[in-house]
């Protein structure tokens, strides 16, 4: 019978991949609590990225949540006997803004947990905040304040998404680790710096991705770099814009 | 044509990068995984109670590269889909009533 189901054998570790962490990992009342705080970030994101949304910066969403979920599958080796992959977070906020970012990082994590059994239904929460939030909120927060230190986002995009991505990533690792902790599955002393030291190669990774999506973007189509203010996604992003006034 | 279905230009390189790399991605295990086994907590993950692409595989291909480039494939066009209709409707709650 070739088509048989597979069924997992009890003592099979469970696969992990990335940040995805599986059910069990966390306790129940971290998980429930990182689920809270994914909901009203998500529930936050909606109302502030419709209140000006429109068809333009629809394509440019799906484009960059299918570009993210193909390069989540490609982990790349980092040293000894240990991979990563892309989070994407940084480069979804810096092109969507910080409200569709997030929405897109969820629908992204959202899929692999219902579809592909990767990351667990009850850690969805946290992985929804470790992956994403932190990055589409943390981290593009740090992309703004690199890119208003270098001379403004024109100049110094890649600079600051490099910055922002890394960060991001170490950012990500370290609340994981605090979840780890708080759930009693391994102390902060124990993970807090096995979690930065592994992730601090992988976020170079993170960082070198980014940079080249935006770096193709900006060659092949820069009007799609200044979507996220020219136009729709403007004024859900908090910081001034070239609108003509129109009042 | 091309400004306007810029966006196909742009699945074409999430399903290049499936159809190319996936099948060489690495299978060390990745950043929690090798903390989780290198600090003894890996065991305590459970692997969930229903499958449908488990560990981006399609269960009828078996495992494999083909295996894991289908699923993966349709991973890119579910995930395309689902936001592209998410986006439309963001964008028709943003429109004034009138």
């Amino acid at each position: 019978m070739q088509l048989a189901i597979v069924v997992p054998g009890p003592l099979e570790p469970a696969p992990v991949l990335g940040l995805h962490a599986p059910d069990g990992f966390l306790s129940v009342p971290v998980a429930a609590a990182m689920w809270v705080v994914a909901i009203i970030v998500i529930a936050i994101s909606v109302r502030r990225a419709s209140r000006t949304f429109d068809e333009r910066a629809v394509p440019l969403m799906g484009v960059t949540a299918a570009f993210i979920f193909a390069a989540q599958m490609i982990n790349f080796p980092v040293l000894g006997g240990t991979s990563g992959h892309l989070l994407g977070a940084v480069l979804a906020a810096v092109l969507l803004g910080p409200w569709a970012g997030t929405l897109v990082m969820a629908s992204v994590i959202a899929v692999q947990a219902l579809l592909f059994q990767d990351g667990g239904l009850l850690a969805m929460g946290a992985n929804i905040v470790n992956m994403g939030l932190v990055g589409t909120i943390g981290g593009y927060a740090i992309y703004r304040a690199v890119a208003r230190a270098l001379g403004g986002e024109e100049r110094s995009r890649l600079p600051a998404a490099a910055v922002a991505a890394w960060s991001a990533v170490m950012l990500g690792a370290a609340a994981t680790s605090l979840e780890l902790a708080v759930s009693g599955t391994t102390t902060l002393a124990v993970v807090l710096p096995a979690m930065l030291g592994t992730h601090t190669l992988i976020g170079i990774g993170e960082a070198l991705i980014t940079v080249g999506a935006l770096a193709l973007i900006g060659s092949a189509r820069p009007d799609l770099l200044r979507l996220r203010d020219s136009g729709p996604l403007a004024a859900t992003n908090e910081h001034p814009t070239l609108e003509p006034s129109e009042s | 044509m091309i400004r306007r279905y810029w966006w196909l230009a742009g699945l074409a390189v999430a399903v290049v990068v499936v159809v190319m790399l996936a099948p060489l991605a690495s299978s060390d295990p990745d950043g929690l995984e090798r903390v989780a086994i290198d600090a003894g907590f890996a065991e305590q993950g459970t692997d969930a109670s229903f499958q449908i692409l488990p560990d981006y595989s399609v269960p009828f291909l078996g495992e494999g590269p083909l295996s894991l480039v289908a699923a993966g494939l349709i991973g890119v066009v579910l995930v395309f889909a689902a936001v592209w209709l998410l986006g439309r409707l963001l964008a028709h709650r943003s429109r004034p009533t009138d």
